[in-house]
Order: structure tokens, then C-alpha cells, then sequence
């Protein structure tokens, strides 16, 4: 599908205006005119991110019996908690587009939905937690950053709510990254382990190559997008690369190279093909993630059905009382 | 029984003592009760809130963007009710 913006424009004045407010930085609110295009693209950006903050609980919540300490436990805990805040900021916003929260959950469930490609990768050891919490909310914090300056209102509040939370995500992880960094040799090759398994899949993150990336140019001009995936890739690895090196940790990149000119870090080629088989379903743990998640909504429905029947006894009281 | 949606609550948050409530988002629930607590576990799980206040969606009425103009005209033109729109004599400090 190729939106055609001259045609738009032609058959309703209203996009003429509305794009003109959006070049003056004013930001879109629910009740305000939009384009379909642009209400249908947050919609299916703003319910992926919403989707993968959930789906990320997953593989955090798979080390919460196993962190080696209370302190890390309740950190663990409350970060997982955090995740399942940040989906509902998110879905909240989505739902002021016009969408209900319940279709959302079931393209999730019924697998329908997309969520970040990053979370379909296994945590394997402990030193996960720390790497996840360092590379891959890094990466979401860049990311969320500049979505912050979105031009639709609800999602540019819920990401400022969210930058906020994710910075103690992000140090929390680069504690235990540093901590086990400095540890024994076996605690330094696990999280050199660890580092070696997410780095790629943090950098495809930001998704498909400027070049290779069909909404982008319709979110750019609407600023739904402020930055290209391209160009928060590139500060991704600018802000990290020296974390790497203050720990004393590597990047499984031979082309990885300092370049004075541009003064960015230079990086080797994506492998796009493992990227493009995640995204299809093929991850190595994209049928358990779901399977996770459809239990777990199929567990809690006890507890939706107690609570609707608890309010209808006392909404039948309170009739009758009056 | 289905899996139904539970109607949706605006959340209010008051930051501190004497500071306004502001919107913070919305969140689903049965009953106002549960509302309040999903809103305390949502939105102030840092001490963001000293009080919360939830109200049905669809209680709330709003201004229409389209008639914004029309609607909030009287309050434009009226540049008397701003204190610049009074001379005052040369080096008398009035406030």
C-alpha cells in the first residue's frame, strides 16, 4: 500500500490544514480532524509498542525466581511491573483513536499483532537481565526519546511518563552488567556471553534500514517519526559503545570502527534475513512467547469474572438500598 | 462467560499539596473501586499522587475542536482584562 498524499490533499481541503498545523508544531489531539492514514498508522504503531512492552515481561519475568539476590529480585519485580504500566500508558492512548483495548489484546493473542522482533530471543543466563536492561531499554530509551516529540498528543505524553521509568531500567541493568563485568572470570564470560547474543538484536531494534523501510517517509512528514531508524541506530551505538569499553566488554563486530570525521561509531553490516524471520513468527521463541501470553489471559479470567460480578452485586445493592 | 470490556476511567493526579489535578491517562475497570486502585498501581507507582480522582469517560464533557474558535472568541478581544492595558504613572511601583 503506497499512500498517494497529492491525492489526499486533492479530495479534502481539511489535510491541507491539517498538515500545515503539524509544520507548525502543534500537536494533534483525539477530538481533532485527522487523515485516516495517520490515525490507521498510530494505531498500528502506538499498539506494537503497547504489544511489546507486554510481550516484554516474558523474558524478564522467566529470572525473577532465579535473581541471585533480594536486591535484585525487587529491582526485577518492580521493573517487570514497570513494563506492564508502560503497555497500558500506551494502549490508553491507542484507545483515544477510536480502537477498543479488547480487539487490541486479541490481535495479540490470536497472533495477528506485531511486537518488537527483539523480545522472541531467549534469556539464557542471569547476565540477560543485565544486558537486557542496558542494551535493549537503551535502545528503547533512544527511541522513546525522540517519540516523545510526536505530533499526536496522547502518545508523546505516555512516552515522556515512560522515559522517565525507563532510565532506572536502564541503570539497574548496567549495575549488574558492571558488577559481573569485574566479577570472576566465569561472571565476565557470561555477560561477554550475553553481550554477544543481544547486540545485534538490540541494533535491529530500530527496525528496517532508511532504505528498506516502507512507513517511513508518511510518519516522517506527519512527524509521527521525528528521526530516522537509521539515524537513532547510529546514536544508539554512539551513547553505548563507550559503556561497552568503561566495563571492559566487547561487541561482537569486526568492522566496528571510530570514525573522527563523522565523529560516529561506525558499525558492520545487519543481518537482515534473521530480522525479517523474526518478524514472520520464525524467532526462536516467538510460539512460546505467545503461548505464555495466552495463558496467562486465560488464567486471570477467573479473576475478570469476580471482579464484574463483584461490581454488579454492589451496583444491585445500592439499587435496591435506594 | 465471554471476556467483556470493562467500561473505561479518566485518571486525575494531584502531584503535591496544593497543586491542581491533571489528566494522567485512563484505565479500565469493573467498578469505581477497582478503578482507584488500578489508577493508584498505573499511574503512582512513584509517589507521583497524593490524590486520584477517577470518573467515567463517559461523564466527561469537552469542547470540539472544530468550534474552538467561535467558542473561546469572547475570551480574545478583551484586552482590558490584562493588567498591561493600564497606564500607570512614571516610577510608582504598583504591585
Amino acid at each position: 500500500m503506497t499512500p498517494n498524499p497529492a491525492l489526499d490533499a486533492g479530495e479534502d481541503p481539511r489535510v491541507a490544514a491539517f498538515e500545515a498545523r503539524i509544520a507548525a508544531g502543534e500537536s494533534i489531539e483525539p477530538k481533532d480532524w485527522m487523515p485516516e492514514r495517520y490515525r490507521k498508522q498510530l494505531i498500528r504503531m502506538m499498539s506494537q509498542h503497547a504489544h511489546s512492552e507486554v510481550v516484554g515481561m516474558l523474558p524478564e519475568g522467566n529470572w525473577i525466581t532465579r535473581a541471585p539476590s533480594l536486591r535484585r529480585k525487587m529491582s526485577l519485580i518492580a521493573k517487570v511491573q514497570d513494563e506492564g504500566g508502560h503497555g497500558l500508558y500506551i494502549y490508553c492512548g491507542t484507545e483515544t483513536l477510536g480502537v477498543d483495548r479488547q480487539e487490541l489484546v486479541e490481535q495479540l493473542l490470536n497472533g495477528t499483532a506485531k511486537y518488537s522482533s527483539i523480545f522472541n530471543y531467549p534469556t539464557l543466563s542471569w547476565a540477560d537481565m543485565g544486558v537486557i536492561g542496558w542494551l535493549v531499554d537503551g535502545a528503547a530509551i533512544v527511541n522513546q526519546t525522540i517519540l516523545a516529540k510526536t505530533s499526536y498528543g496522547p502518545y508523546a505524553r505516555a512516552m515522556i511518563r515512560i522515559c522517565k521509568e525507563e532510565n532506572f531500567h536502564k541503570r539497574q541493568g548496567y549495575e549488574i552488567v558492571a558488577t559481573l563485568a569485574k566479577g570472576t572470570p566465569a561472571q565476565k564470560a557470561m555477560v561477554q556471553d550475553a553481550v554477544n547474543r543481544w547486540w545485534w538484536p538490540s541494533l535491529m531494534m530500530f527496525g528496517p534500514s532508511d532504505t528498506d523501510s516502507p512507513n517511513s517517509g508518511e510518519l516522517l512528514r506527519w512527524k509521527v517519526k521525528r528521526k530516522t531508524n537509521d539515524e537513532l541506530r547510529q546514536r544508539f551505538v554512539n551513547l553505548t559503545i563507550p559503556q561497552v569499553q568503561a566495563v571492559g566488554l566487547t561487541v561482537p563486530d569486526p568492522d566496528l570502527r571510530y570514525d573522527a570525521a563523522t565523529e560516529n561509531w561506525l558499525f558492520g553490516p545487519i543481518d537482515w534475513a534473521e530480522f525479517n524471520e523474526v518478524i514472520r513468527g520464525n524467532g526462536p521463541c516467538n510460539k512460546e512467547r505467545l503461548a505464555a501470553r495466552r495463558e496467562a489471559h486465560e488464567a486471570g479470567q477467573w479473576v475478570r469474572e469476580a471482579a464484574t460480578a463483584y461490581a454488579a452485586k454492589h451496583e444491585r445493592r445500592s439499587t435496591e438500598a435506594a | 462467560m465471554s471476556d467483556s470490556q470493562w467500561p473505561l476511567w479518566e485518571v486525575f493526579t494531584q502531584g503535591d499539596h496544593g497543586e491542581p489535578f491533571e489528566h494522567a491517562g485512563s484505565v479500565h475497570a469493573a467498578d469505581a473501586e477497582q478503578a482507584m486502585q488500578n489508577a493508584r498501581d498505573v499511574y503512582a507507582r512513584r509517589g507521583e499522587a497524593i490524590n486520584l480522582w477517577v470518573v467515567p469517560s463517559t461523564a466527561i464533557v469537552a469542547s470540539a475542536p472544530s468550534d474552538a474558535g467561535p467558542f473561546f472568541d469572547p475570551g480574545n478581544d478583551k484586552a482590558y482584562r490584562h493588567p498591561q492595558f493600564y497606564k500607570v504613572p512614571k516610577g510608582v511601583k504598583v504591585f
